[in-house]
């Protein structure tokens, strides 16, 4: 059992839906970036999502793209994003960690050496956007070995047919993309979300959390109350972006978590 | 793997896309069904006849193949070894070899019922084809250009506005080829219903590389008749540019299992292939990784960050490689080198002089291997070069490495 399954186990037992956060690691700083998601689970966070910075992010609108400009151009590195999540459990050993990204500069650095590195520095969780289940040699069947979940991106794409080879190999959860295109773009709707999670639940055990397009502490709980919860990530990133002191942006990260537990 | 070696090179990629370690399909899950569904339908197209006919009908009465074979006799005479040949790809409608493909994809796009058609463009060879296309069969055309080759492209530009297509320039990560086709990538997940991405090289997930380097085939097809109707036999070599890779891929497919063939391509090596990354050479200065859908060389930095290439022709100027380049490289099939800007200047101006033809700046850097290589082999030795683009597009660009201004003419 990982963080995140005793997460997801506390939150059913206390019937509260999730709310997960996103954050670019080293955006716009290293020292900052630490400092931010420290910050995330007194503000109500279940779960950290954390970006791994890339030059190419194919699937993320231009609020995500930035920062991980912002991140690389500060020199922020995998190791660097490692050794931040290593920092971070030195005070927090029970809030889940997952790192999303693109597959890249984990094959760079080599699967194997990935895995026990991530494992020593307490991640709980990986979503790699352009792994998809044709690919799961690569890094999903490794990483399950190694301990680790790996969280799988569910789309209005996928069909009944492909829906179970999305689910073969999936831990964790699963992530609801609710809506086709990238990042921060078109608003999900509730009313849109609900019969495809209904749809997905049908098919696994594991909780359905929803993202893409959830800004605001009302959506947060519009689409949680039909999920087992939401993530927000471009909404939050923009403030650290508009360069709003740290305590404005949990304020605003809190707003966003009381919503979703409403829900 | 070794089995299939022995038998043939022809076979790639597997039924996972995969050419040896290389190719695959490094997409999101949005675009996995799109992916798939463009597989089945290439693989009904590839074997119905009525889908080749239409093919074979406009490359002969729209883009005018097949083209020529030529004895480049004066070159072969001022260098004074081989004979050379060039494969006339540049007298294709729209200038280059990028229709043979643009073709294939629109009409195979047409059959899905897509209605809406993307594409990714560098110096606008592929933009300007897709657009082309587009406007004979009434489609709706986006093309995503890095801002950066919107201002140093412009005539090509104006020509894709003139036949009807939104040209977007794109500003997102540095405004080049790369992160055209990542827009391009963010436009096809986030219209899935209706939109049909015609990627312009032999790269990106499975099936393109395959299905691209089919359409490209053409080229390598007619040029083994040509050859046979000339001279009665194979090439001894055959040479062609590499950005992607699609004109040599083209060039080379049909010639996989001639082992007699020795097979040359040849990267944009910029300033110089060395420590400064100032090329594009990813073969000869990168090492494997994953982008855009594909595993391939790439040009990278120490923790897996793509670079951007540099190179004196925009359409030389992306960071990766078609994966199967990538393969034939490490099998050895093929023979990778890089030939500086300098360099291809030097072709550049030698072919105008000696042929009458000028060349784009790409097929300048196959031409320029060929001046190093031509001149020590026998008066036998055949070589046939892809002339895959004609070069009006880059008369400033030169004008301007050669200090000219043209607008003055001194």
């Amino acid at each position: 059992m990982t963080r995140i399954d005793r997460k997801f186990a506390a939150l059913k037992a206390e019937g509260k839906k999730a709310f997960v956060a996103y954050v670019m690691a080293g955006d716009p700083d290293a020292e900052t970036s630490l400092e931010i998601i420290r910050g995330l689970p007194g503000a109500g966070v279940d779960v950290i999502e954390m970006g791994m910075p890339f030059t190419d992010p194919m699937a993320d609108g231009p609020t995500i793209q930035l920062a991980g400009q912002r991140a690389l151009a500060g020199g922020q590195t995998l190791q660097k994003t490692l050794d931040m999540v290593l920092a971070f459990r030195e005070t927090d050993d029970e809030t889940p960690i997952v790192m999303m990204g693109y597959y890249n500069p984990i094959y760079n650095r080599g699967v194997d050496r990935f895995l026990a590195d991530a494992r020593e520095a307490g991640i709980d969780g990986l979503i790699v956007v352009d792994l998809p289940p044709e690919e799961d040699a690569e890094l999903c069947i490794p990483a399950q070995a190694a301990g680790l979940n790996f969280i799988r991106l569910a789309t209005p794409t996928t069909d009944d047919k492909r829906l179970p080879k999305v689910l073969t190999n999936t831990s964790g959860f699963v992530y609801y993309v609710s809506i086709t295109g990238i990042t921060g773009a078109a608003e999900a709707q509730a009313a849109d979300v609900g019969p495809e999670v209904a749809r997905i639940k049908a098919k696994t055990d594991l909780p359905v959390i929803v993202g893409f397009g959830i800004r605001t502490p009302e959506a947060a709980e519009a689409i949680a109350s039909v999920a087992d919860g939401a993530v927000v990530g471009s909404a939050i990133v923009k403030l650290i972006e508009q360069e709003r002191p740290v305590p404005e942006i949990l304020a605003y990260v809190r707003s966003l978590a009381d919503g979703a537990h409403r829900a | 793997m070794a089995e299939d070696l022995i038998n043939s090179f022809m076979t790639g990629p597997d039924e996972n896309g995969r050419f040896g370690m290389f190719g695959g399909r490094f997409v999101s899950e949005t675009l996995m069904p799109l992916i798939l569904e463009l597989e089945e339908q290439y693989e009904n197209a590839k074997t119905d006849q009525s889908f080749w006919d239409e093919m074979h009908d406009l490359w002969t009465h729209y883009v005018g193949r097949p083209s020529p074979l030529y004895h480049a006799a004066r070159l072969t005479a001022h260098l004074g070894g081989a004979k050379i040949y060039m494969k006339r790809d540049e007298l294709n409608h729209t200038g280059a070899h990028k229709i043979n493909n643009v073709l294939g994809q629109i009409i195979l796009a047409r059959r899905m019922g897509k209605t809406r058609i993307i594409a990714e463009t560098g110096a606008g060879q592929h933009g300007v084809a897709t657009a082309t296309v587009c406007a004979k069969f009434g489609l709706k055309c986006v093309v995503y250009m890095g801002a950066h080759d919107v201002e140093r492209q412009a005539p090509n530009v104006f020509r894709m506005r003139l036949l009807g297509a939104e040209v977007v320039p794109v500003t997102s990560g540095r405004g080049t080829l790369k992160d055209a086709m990542n827009d391009a990538l963010r436009d096809w997940v986030t219209n899935v219903r209706d939109t049909f991405y015609c990627i312009g090289t032999v790269a990106g997930p499975h099936p393109y590389p395959a299905m691209v380097r089919d359409f490209q085939s053409i080229i390598g097809t007619e040029a083994k008749e040509q050859m046979q109707a000339a001279e009665g036999r194979l090439p001894d070599t055959i040479v062609a540019a590499i950005g992607g890779g699609s004109n040599a891929m083209g060039l080379f497919y049909p010639f996989l299992d001639d082992k007699s063939v020795n097979i040359i391509g040849v990267e944009a090596g910029g300033k110089g292939v060395n420590a400064k990354m100032e090329h594009c050479a990813s073969l000869t200065g990168g090492r494997p990784g994953v982008l855009h859908g594909n595993r391939t060389y790439l040009l990278q930095d120490d923790d897996g960050q793509i670079l951007e290439g540099y190179s004196i022709s925009a359409g030389l100027d992306y960071p990766g490689i078609g994966p199967e380049h990538s393969w034939l490289h490490d099998i050895g099939r093929a023979e990778y080198v890089s030939i500086t800007d300098a360099e291809a200047l030097e072709a550049f101006k030698l072919c105008c002089e000696q042929e009458g033809i000028i060349p784009a700046l790409e097929p300048s850097h196959a031409l320029a291997h060929v001046m190093k290589i031509a001149p020590d082999l026998p008066h036998d030795h055949i070589i046939c070069m892809n002339m895959c683009g004609r070069g009006d597009k880059d008369i400033f660009t030169v004008a301007k490495h050669l200090g000219v201004d043209i607008d003055t003419g001194s």
